[in-house]
């Protein structure tokens, strides 16, 4: 399963109940405002650390890029662009969005 | 001459409200008014530096944060607390602001004759 979260992680609590559903071996894949979850300093930071030892991190590119966080990348997530995503869905299989 | 305040808690991008609040803005200092811009909550990202958006095909309006001066829109006022929980500090933002306690915003915000809350 391929968790996708698209909310800030200050602003909404889907990146929370995501991680309290997600299985050992799943991938989270952050997206739109979503990505600010994927930025060293961010008050989720504790919480996606602890989260990393069970799940795989990966957050959009270019919705880093356009929200000026790729420099603040934490080094547990792996940045992935369009064509990534599309090998994440194929490979993780049903996609499970938190809207 | 009426006090405006714009309060700013989204960030840019995943929803409008950041853009249809700027746009507001302009609007709002065309009439000679006192206008005041609060960021706070994920407002603070309006005005993060770096942003490169043409990958996700959206404009990007962060330069337009920086035009404000031209229209006389001077009083940029950010949340300390809203900074602090997002690992940023003002050297990450693309304009000169001023960052408040929670109750010198408080006390800005009682002042204020008109709020809008985007």
């Amino acid at each position: 399963m391929l968790h996708i979260v698209n909310k800030s992680p200050t602003q909404a609590r889907s990146l929370e109940s995501c991680l309290r559903m997600a299985q050992p071996g799943q991938a989270v894949l952050l997206i739109e405002d979503g990505v600010y979850a994927a930025a060293a300093g961010n008050s989720s930071e504790a919480q996606v650390r602890a989260a990393a030892a069970k799940v795989k991190f990966f957050a959009l590119k270019p919705d880093m890029e356009a929200r000026g966080m790729t420099a603040r990348a934490l080094d547990g997530v792996t940045l992935v662009d369009y064509g990534g995503f599309v090998d994440l869905v194929a490979e993780h299989g049903t996609p499970n969005s938190w809207l | 001459m009426k006090k405006f305040m714009f309060v700013n808690r989204k960030a840019p991008y995943g929803t409008i409200y950041a853009l249809e609040s700027l746009e507001v803005v302009l609007i709002t200092a065309t009439f000679d008014q006192d206008v005041s811009l609060v960021f706070m909550d994920d407002g603070v990202y309006e005005l993060v530096k770096g942003q490169q958006t043409k990958d996700i095909g959206i404009k990007n309006f962060s330069p337009s944060y920086r035009a404000l001066e031209g229209y006389d829109v001077e009083k940029l006022y950010v949340d300390a607390d809203s900074l602090k929980q997002r690992g940023l500090t003002e050297k990450d933002l693309l304009v000169p602001v001023e960052v408040l306690d929670t109750a010198a915003m408080a006390e800005l915000m009682a002042q204020q004759d008109v709020v809008l809350s985007f």
